[in-house]
């Protein structure tokens, strides 16, 4: 019999003492006294930032078994809102500019998705990379929309609430925990769904669907509602990515993108959120050094992808629970 | 006698030329146990995937609790009342055996898949499926076997899972295909004790190769071949039939 515990949902104490850490290392960072830090804290807002787009694509990859070739649009698009938002000589408030954009992302997902969640493995993966490719070239072909330069984003979104100036996203350290606070909401959230009656419904889905629609549930509307929220949190992401680098182009949305997502959930673990951080981080580490190596880092990137593939077959998550785990015992 | 919960008329199922089953019509009572039994290939499973709405019939109709069903997807079916165990065993292998039936269980809760509140709240505190789902376990007799994982328990195990499964949406109309399937003889015992017992609240149909079983639970017994049915009636009715005796039961009795 095929391995029962094909995913890890349930997170033994191993694993979420290594996350704690991982949270009170990134929250510490700041103060630590570094030649370019500047530099440092781009780059981890940066991964931060990839992880809330991986923990996105793994509700539907990792939790619901729908392997998305797509879902970079939705990050892309709520990029291009910012872009779109903001005007050329003042910043948007983020507190309307953030939720619009995300909503938006979410409106592409929920029509996309009426289309596509009726179908089921190669055939979804396939209509969904078709439908990105589409989104993908509505940009790249359109002058109007940035063309394949993109658009710049010229000012970061003010985070004024109510006359309190207290966030100043223009600060690179108050971004960087900004969006630290960001990810950890959104992971709390997905753990929380994850083991709420709708999250439930979403892994029997993954598990045997047919069975799930022999007891009574109309999957239809459960994988629509999931592939929506999906699509609107790779926005929240989308809209910090161009918050961040102040520019969004059509690569955002591209394939390349989508793929790496996969290759992310796949690296980390799938199904519990946290491996989709942890892959997010390994990924962006393991490519900057190769990319330090070696002009041909995306050879040895595929080749790491594979050894880890081989080895740890449910990730970086999985390993380390074997092998923290066997300590324990 | 009183009104069937489920009525089928004239079912005709054609895939090509081949009719998997042709002019079929069965009515499930509560409290009788109607078997369908007849060779491999003789279209049983194909008629229990019209009744369940797993295929759309080519023609005939369907009454369940007084719902014209034919064609309906699978949901609204079960939703009407109608449950099903499978021939090939159809459960959520990673899944423990309570998580099984507690997703059978919450089928019956309202479907609410755009309700954030649905999205917070704990799956494991619904109280109302909790009970639903702590009785069908008791009735399949899984009660102790609860938080193991379904892949690891046996099959005669896996069996009484599926039932429990298909008891936890409180159904009215029980379609059990093979539930005898693979069972050792103390398995196969406390199997037909448990559908004697089902009896009383549920019309069932019972497709079962295992003879002695069907002779011990059914009140109606329909012989089907080559996708017809070649005789239909009371057990006793149907094993003096020349036509039975010839085409099916002749090479065992």
């Amino acid at each position: 019999m095929s391995s029962p515990k094909a995913t890890l949902e349930l997170l033994p104490k191993s694993v979420q003492v290594l996350l704690g850490t991982g949270a009170l290392t990134l929250a510490a960072f700041p103060f630590v006294p570094l030649e370019g830090t500047d530099f440092y804290l781009q780059m981890l807002s940066q991964m931060m930032i990839l992880a809330i787009f991986a923990m996105s694509l793994d509700l539907l990859q990792g939790v619901t078994g729908m392997v998305s070739l797509g879902h970079a649009a939705y990050f892309g698009l709520a990029g291009y809102a910012l872009a779109f938002l903001t005007p050329a000589d003042t910043p948007i408030s983020l507190w309307w500019a953030l939720p619009v954009s995300a909503l938006g992302a979410g409106l592409a997902a929920l029509v996309i998705g009426f289309f596509v969640v009726r179908t089921h493995g190669i055939y979804f993966i396939m209509v969904t990379m078709a439908f990105a490719q589409m989104v993908f070239f509505l940009f790249f072909d359109n002058k109007e929309l940035g063309g394949s330069d993109g658009l710049y984003v010229n000012f970061r979104p003010d985070a004024t609430l109510f006359g309190w100036t207290g966030i100043d996203l223009e600060n690179k350290t108050t971004f960087y925990y900004f969006t630290l606070a960001v990810l950890v909401l959104v992971y709390a959230f997905l753990r929380r769904l994850l083991f709420s009656p709708f999250g439930r419904v979403l892994s029997g889905i993954r598990v045997n669907e047919h069975r799930m629609r022999a007891v009574g549930y109309g999957t239809f509307g459960y994988k629509l509602a999931a592939f929506t929220l999906a699509g609107s949190l790779a926005g929240v992401a989308g809209f910090l990515w161009a918050a961040q680098t102040g520019y969004v182009n059509p690569e955002l949305m591209g394939f390349h993108m989508s793929a790496h997502a996969i290759m992310m959930v796949i690296l980390g673990g799938m199904g519990n959120f946290a491996g989709a951080i942890v892959g997010a981080f390994a990924f962006e580490y393991v490519m900057h050094f190769f990319k330090d190596l070696t002009k041909h880092w995306q050879l040895l990137m595929g080749g790491f992808i594979v050894l880890v593939v081989v080895l740890a077959p449910r990730g970086l998550l999985g390993l380390s629970e074997r092998l923290l785990g066997k300590k324990e015992h | 006698m009183s009104e069937p919960l489920l009525c089928a008329q004239h079912l005709t199922k054609r895939f090509g030329g081949l009719a998997a089953v042709n002019d079929v019509s069965v009515d499930l009572f509560r409290d009788r146990i109607h078997a369908v039994i007849g060779p491999n290939g003789a279209g049983k499973s194909t008629l229990t995937n019209l009744l369940s709405g797993d295929l759309p019939p080519t023609s005939g109709r369907i009454t369940l609790n007084g719902v014209e069903t034919a064609g309906h997807s699978p949901e609204s079916i079960s939703r009407l009342g109608l449950g099903r165990s499978y021939q090939k065993t159809n459960i959520f292998l990673p899944f423990t055996v309570w998580d099984n039936v507690r997703l059978a269980a919450q089928a019956r809760e309202r479907h609410s898949p755009w309700n954030p509140l649905r999205w917070l709240g704990r799956a494991d505190r619904l109280s109302a499926v909790n009970q639903r789902c702590e009785r069908a376990l008791e009735l399949a007799g899984l009660a102790p076997r609860g938080p193991v994982v379904a892949g690891t328990i046996s099959h005669g195990e896996q069996r009484q899972l599926e039932i429990a499964m298909t008891l936890a949406t409180e159904p009215t109309v029980l379609l059990l295909d093979e539930p005898l399937a693979g069972m050792g003889q103390a398995e196969a015992e406390s199997m037909v004790a448990l559908l004697q017992k089902l009896k009383k609240d549920h019309a069932i149909l019972l497709v079962e190769h295992d003879m002695d079983a069907v002779f011990a639970l059914a009140d109606q017994l329909t012989v089907m071949v080559n996708g017809q049915v070649i005789a239909s009636g009371t057990p006793t009715q149907v094993r003096a039939d020349p036509a039975v005796q010839a085409a099916y039961l002749g090479e065992e009795h």
